[in-house]
């Protein structure tokens, strides 16, 4: 739960507190607590209609006229990645990395943003001309060139083919160690959430029902092992029943 | 960790530049492929000036008709007679003259026009309070029919240039406020909450977000606006005018003279479509990240 994680992060930059969000009668999320520490990578899971989407808009501010309660702190440097890339056609790809960017030479680090997503070839293009990978790796460098504290993700390789989403995923990896945000990644894919993740957490019926440490192994087997646990482990909480378990795995 | 990195990331673009030539050579490759790949659903392939098919065919025909002596050249004189009374007007510079006066009208008229309907649109189109006062009255307008509002304007301005500029103007801003308001009211939400995560200041956000979003629906009011300055020219000088073209049209049927009422009428056709032509040009150029869609 919640409640465990507080003691193990010593310096959250994130604290939410008793956040409540209510759609009309339906409570979507039902007095929620969760800290995320400095660097760390969460990813959280739910079911479709969990309210997931409608958490993460809470942390990035975005959730204006929403009735609710309870607070959260969060940094000041916040960057979000939708599922769409959300790049504005109108300008070119460097120019939307650029875009509102404080501070000294915004295009030379907007161009050297791209390069860490190898995009340098592609800064010149107008966004309709790349392609959905090339669009996601674009906003990526948008949240990444901003140096949040914060990494806020919604679902960002949904739209992607399986092949791509494997090269974002460790695209993503490896910008995040350099980078050192912490992280909220909303996603429907276990094994990407594992992967990816130092912590897992699962939503439902408004509240965290799972809050796990992933802590893979180096070595092969028990790493194999262990992954094979969680899963089981996230897959039952997320409503599938030990039968389908065993006919799929 | 670094190193590490790198080398991944260099293996995330090289597969997709790769594969993106990889689709690009089959297609250009043999010319079997090519017949396949013609659509088979659809209007079918584009003939080089085949949009100057219909006219020619029209053409053709009047000339075929005026020819043969089934068409009555008291109804519509034979192409020919136009293109010699086109000839002789221009030679004494009557419809220089006119269509000089015609062109100055329809422009200032325009001109004002797209003043106000901008300005106007941007004023409903960016502040509430704006809208509540500017955007009733101009709906009141528009349900007034152009032409009931003449006498009107007669009345107040007299009948000098100022009222029929002021006429122009009233029946051009309409389209181009319609456009620019809508356009500057319906940006894409999702843009605006893009603008909110990357902590754009009210002054960038107009500038990056806003305005480039409205900008098509402004050129498009503004395609609206050409074509009806044209046709607002014909309104105005018809009613009451002692030079233009339209003058010059009623003057030729108080004379029965079809072959300069003809005339006229084409150089309106040429007027309105090249003015449209120029507004497209306008669009493309201003346009350019939409322009790799038609292409
Ligand atoms: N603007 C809204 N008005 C009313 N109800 C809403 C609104 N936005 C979301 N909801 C409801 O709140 C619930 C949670 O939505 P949310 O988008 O957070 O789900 P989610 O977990 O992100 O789902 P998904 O995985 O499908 O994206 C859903 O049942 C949805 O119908
Ligand atoms: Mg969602």
């Amino acid at each position: 739960m919640a409640q465990d994680s507080r003691g193990l992060s010593p310096e959250p930059v994130v604290r939410v507190r008793d956040l409540t969000r209510r759609y009309g009668e339906r409570t979507i999320l039902d007095h929620v607590d969760l800290d995320i520490g400095r660097g760390e990578f969460v990813a959280l899971l739910g079911r479709s209609g969990s309210g997931k989407s409608t958490f993460l808009r809470a942390l990035a501010g975005l959730d204006h006229g929403v009735p609710g309660s309870g607070g959260f702190e969060a940094p000041d440097a916040v960057s979000v990645v939708f599922q769409d890339a959300r790049l504005l056609p109108w300008k070119k790809v460097v120019d939307n990395v650029a875009l509102g960017l404080g501070g000294a030479a915004p295009r030379e680090r907007a161009l050297r943003a791209l390069g860490e997503v190898e995009l340098t070839a592609r800064a010149e293009a107008w966004p309709l001309q790349l392609s959905g990978g090339e669009q996601q790796r674009a906003a990526l460098a948008r949240s990444l060139v901003r140096e949040p504290e914060l990494l806020l993700l919604d679902e960002p390789f949904g739209a992607l083919d399986a092949l791509t989403r494997l090269r974002m995923q460790a695209l993503l990896l490896d910008l995040c160690a350099r980078h050192q945000p912490a992280v909220l990644l909303v996603t429907h894919d276990v094994d990407e959430a594992i992967h990816l993740a130092q912590r897992v957490l699962v939503l439902d019926q408004g509240r965290f029902s799972v809050d796990i440490k992933v802590d893979l192994p180096d070595e092969p087997g028990p790493r194999e092992r262990r992954f094979a646990e969680v899963r089981a482990h996230l897959l039952t909480s997320l409503g599938v029943t030990e039968r389908e378990l065993r006919r799929v795995a | 960790m670094a190193d590490l990195s790198l080398s991944n990331g260099r293996d995330v673009a090289a597969p997709s530049r790769s594969s993106w030539l990889g689709r690009a050579r089959p297609r250009s490759s043999a010319g079997e492929a090519a017949l396949r790949r013609r659509r088979k659903l659809g209007p079918g392939p584009v003939i080089p000036y085949g949009a100057a098919l219909g006219p020619v065919l029209l053409l053709i025909l009047w000339s075929l008709g005026s020819a043969t002596g089934y068409i009555d050249d008291r109804i519509l004189s034979a192409p020919w007679t136009v293109a010699t009374t086109g000839w002789d007007l221009i030679q004494d510079g009557r419809l220089q003259d006119n269509l000089w006066t015609s062109f100055v009208r329809s422009f200032w008229g325009l001109f004002w026009g797209i003043v106000a309907g901008a300005t106007l649109g941007v004023i409903a189109g960016l502040s509430r309070i704006g809208e509540y006062l500017v955007d009733g009255p101009i709906q009141i307008k528009r349900a007034i029919p152009a032409l009931a509002l003449i006498p009107l304007l007669m009345l107040w301005f007299g009948i000098g240039e100022g009222m029929k500029i002021l006429t122009i103007a009233l029946i051009t801003f309409a389209p181009i406020y319609i456009q620019t308001h809508d356009g500057l009211r319906s940006t894409d939400a999702r843009f605006i909450e893009l603008a909110e995560t990357l902590d754009l200041s009210n002054a960038q956000f107009l500038r990056h977000v806003v305005l480039p979003a409205a900008l098509p629906g402004f050129l498009l009011g503004l395609r609206f606006g050409v074509t009806y300055s044209w046709l607002a020219l014909v309104v105005v000088e018809q009613v009451n005018a002692t030079s233009g073209l339209g003058y010059m049209i009623n003057l030729a049927r108080t004379y029965g003279q079809t072959e300069v009422i003809i005339l006229c009428l084409a150089v309106y056709a040429a007027l309105g479509l090249s003015s449209d032509w120029l507004v497209r040009f306008i669009t493309r150029k201003a346009l350019p990240w939409r322009k790799i869609l038609a292409d």
